[in-house]
């Protein structure tokens, strides 16, 4: 059959026709620029408007940015080598860059010390930030404390053991009498480790710091963005737990503790964190006599906690009250005490639903810690407004400076914000 | 009532505290080992730490030359940063020995904060820099003008007396350092900006282009600045003053840090001798050794030396003596005698 067609019709197509392309206008970057930015006439307008803008804002940036000047000594020198032309003097980075990191007091030989603490930081935070990772490289996280305490301040080995050994000890007592109640587990642990800290502390020897292994450090010579991001780990990770136990006291039935937690988180909160600053750095100079007072970095650290955890706190108190009434009736019906109902059931419902408000205050608060270059601590905007504009060499330089300080934080935070929205999708089981 | 007894009582420690950091401040630094001296957080030529953070400056000369009278060695100084609002909290609770840091001696604050200003080591006054451009030549023309101020300072008040007492009007633009204001000047959020002829000085040298901006001729104000120490040790306070007396006298005297071992082995000048201590006990009479005045000297030399080290006109910052010259050559730098 096939035959008789065979020469009655000039040309027969014997496979199919390949796809072609759609058309120029409606593919690829063409449609796409048609469909977002010139759909409508006011979007047109619109698309128009923002080019000009970014146009100008990058033919004013950009060239400054690549005409920059690295390897001058001074800011008269830079600007003999811009000549007029626009460019920036970022070698007051260069020039600058262990004090805007260290602080100008710490020692230039010891700065492999808070280097190798902070490498080991993310090591540390890895176990407990990425929960499918094994859950045995928390003893990594538990001994960090000591560990970068040691690195950054020096002096002799046995302080952070001692606070070590102190803190297994209270470990080991609260694991033998839990069973029995919360509350007796929790102050015997408590009691044991004030116990190992007093006997051991007669134990160190009075000159123990000076030939110690590690230079001892004061901690008035740390600085730099160091110290910021000193203050903001040790002040996030304290407040949270800190944070979770005001929350549940808040909440609970007994009137005493109830009323603790509310009139310390209505008065932190009502407080600006700046005075609490200064407080920490003024006011009790005034209380203690001269050669008692305890380290001011110390001081800063309790006061940021302070208002911080009172935050968190609400955000939590929000988490537990958007659990419905059935979750706690829940536990209940199991047989569940307290303890077991809050660590089981409760909170780990109530902190998923408070990721955003905690990361909202820990980003808040690691900016925070900029405040205290008020009570003379020489933070990475200390450093920037004190010492660094103050030389004769760089007064005058602001754009570079603040600028750099300013792309530290972002990393820094932008960081912290994708994460906790990687850990919303993962732990997302979809209820809603 | 329970209110005022609480208050009394914290009154009352304060006071305790300081009573006891003030007696015997001597033997404590001597005890300590260091110098614990308050100064800025960073002006420029006046203190700053310069890249190895080392700390240099006018203010910071006279903090090493006491420790050097002290204890022998320049560098023993635990340089405490101030600020303008931690300043004055941390000499009175004892945290610091002695405060250098450009700070004005006022009534209030020699009598009112209990502090006592040992002497004068830079004697300035409030001027104003405004742009070329303005076309303005005195002072007395900046009516409406908005004038950059520096808060919490005595140039906050200076200016309002000033401008009250011409009946003229301004607007203050308050601003925090000398950073920001120069930042802010810069940027024209402000006609005027007023301080110190000093940090005028000092900020203008440091513009892209200083030849477009002058300063007025009006000086509207006195501001003597000096270290202060507590009020209630006056040994203590005796071995600052007398400190910075020689190093004024050293220069009034020919006394410098070039010729002074020579002169050591003694002269014919008996002041000279008085002050190196190889004639007369004045050492002893303050509880120091007898060469407390030449080790003072030095560490940086003579008033002088430090002057045309830190700020003067070699220096980007380009102050002339002015005032500050000695006495003799019509300025007022006067120090009692060593006798």
């Amino acid at each position: 059959m096939s035959d008789t067609h065979a020469n009655s019709v000039a040309f027969v197509r014997t496979e199919q026709v390949p796809p072609s392309p759609p058309p120029f206008q409606t593919s690829g970057p063409v449609k796409w620029a048609k469909d977002n930015l010139f759909s409508t006439p006011l979007y047109t307008l619109l698309t128009i408007v923002a080019a000009y803008f970014i146009y100008v804002i990058l033919a004013n940036t950009l060239p400054w940015i690549l005409n920059g000047v690295w390897s001058t000594s001074s800011l008269a020198e830079c600007r003999e080598v811009l000549d007029g032309v626009s460019g920036g003097c970022f070698s007051v980075l260069t020039e600058r860059w262990n004090q805007l990191l260290f602080g100008f007091t710490y020692p230039s030989e010891e700065y492999w010390r808070p280097t190798l603490a902070f490498i080991l930081l993310f090591a540390a935070a890895a176990p407990v930030l990425f929960y499918k990772l094994p859950r045995k490289l928390l003893i990594i996280t538990g001994l960090f404390p000591f560990v970068a305490y040691y690195l950054i301040w020096g002096g002799t080995i046995f302080t952070p053991i001692l606070a070590l050994v102190g803190f297994v000890a209270g470990y080991f007592v609260y694991q033998r009498f839990v069973a029995g109640s919360f509350a007796a587990g929790f102050f015997g642990g408590v009691a044991a480790a004030l116990v190992v800290w007093n006997i051991g502390g007669m134990l160190i020897p009075e000159n123990a710091n000076e030939n110690a292994m590690l230079l001892a450090v004061p901690s008035r010579d740390l600085g730099g963005f160091m110290l910021n991001m000193m203050l903001g780990v040790t002040c996030v990770s304290l407040s949270v737990p800190l944070g979770i136990a005001l929350a549940l006291g808040r909440q609970s039935d007994m009137p005493l503790i109830k009323w603790i937690c509310v009139v310390f988180i209505e008065f932190i909160r009502g407080v600006p964190l700046i005075t609490l600053l200064f407080v920490a750095s003024v006011m009790l100079a005034y209380f203690f006599p001269p050669e008692s007072t305890t380290d001011l970095f110390l001081r800063v650290v309790i006061m940021i906690t302070m208002f911080s955890s009172a935050y968190i706190a609400e955000v939590i108190r929000g988490g537990l009250a958007a659990l419905p009434r059935g979750q706690y009736e829940a536990a209940d019906s199991l047989g569940l005490d307290y303890p077991q109902a809050m660590r089981l059931i409760i909170l780990p419902q109530a902190l998923k639903i408070s990721i955003p408000g905690i990361v909202n205050i820990a980003v808040g608060l690691f900016k925070d810690t900029t405040l205290v270059s008020v009570i003379s601590m020489f933070d990475i905007l200390g450093m920037i407004r004190g010492p660094i504009l103050a030389s004769t060499e760089w007064n005058g330089v602001y754009w570079e400076l603040l600028g750099f300080a300013a792309l530290l934080f972002f990393v820094v935070c932008y960081g912290i914000s994708q994460y906790s929205q990687w850990l919303e999708r993962q732990l997302a089981t979809d209820h809603r | 009532m329970k209110k005022s007894v609480f208050f009394g009582a914290l009154t009352a420690a304060a006071g305790l505290a300081a009573g006891v950091a003030a007696a015997g401040t001597l033997d404590d630094v001597k005890a300590r080992g260091t110098l614990n001296c308050g100064v800025t957080t960073g002006l420029v030529g006046f203190a700053a730490p310069d890249s190895n953070g080392e700390w240099e400056g006018f203010d910071v000369a006279v903090c090493r030359a006491v420790a050097a009278a002290v204890l022998g060695d320049g560098n023993a100084v635990e340089f405490v940063p101030t600020t303008g609002k931690t300043r004055f909290t941390a000499l009175a609770s004892g945290e610091i020995d002695m405060l250098a840091r450009n700070t004005t001696w006022t009534f209030s604050r020699d009598v009112d904060l209990k502090f006592t200003f040992v002497g004068v080591n830079y004697y300035d006054g409030q001027g104003f820099m405004v742009p070329k451009d303005l076309g303005v030549s005195s002072a007395k023309d900046l009516d409406g003008a908005t004038v950059c101020i520096q808060t919490g300072t005595t140039t906050e008040l200076n200016l309002a007396d000033f401008f009250r007492s011409n009946n003229i009007s301004y607007e203050p633009v308050p601003i925090e350092t000398n950073a920001e204001a120069q930042q802010q000047y810069l940027a024209g959020a402000c006609d005027v900006y007023t301080t110190d002829a000093s940090g005028l000085a000092a900020t203008r040298a440091t513009f892209e282009a200083p030849g477009d901006h002058v300063l007025l001729p009006e000086i509207i104000s006195k501001e003597p600045l000096g270290p202060l120490v507590r009020h209630g040790d006056n040994e203590w306070g005796d071995i600052v003053r007398w400190t910075l007396n020689a190093l004024i006298t050293a220069e009034e005297l020919g006394v410098t840090s070039a010729n002074m071992t020579e002169m050591m082995a003694g002269t014919n000048n008996p002041e000279i001798n008085r002050l190196l201590g190889t004639e007369g006990t004045l050492g002893e009479m303050l509880g120091l050794d007898a060469d407390w005045a030449a080790k003072a000297l030095a560490v940086g030399g003579n008033y002088g030396e430090i002057f045309e080290q830190n700020i003067g006109e070699a220096t980007p910052i380009g102050l002339a003596r002015g005032l500050n010259a000695q006495w003799t050559d019509g300025g007022l730098l006067y120090s009692p005698p060593f006798r």
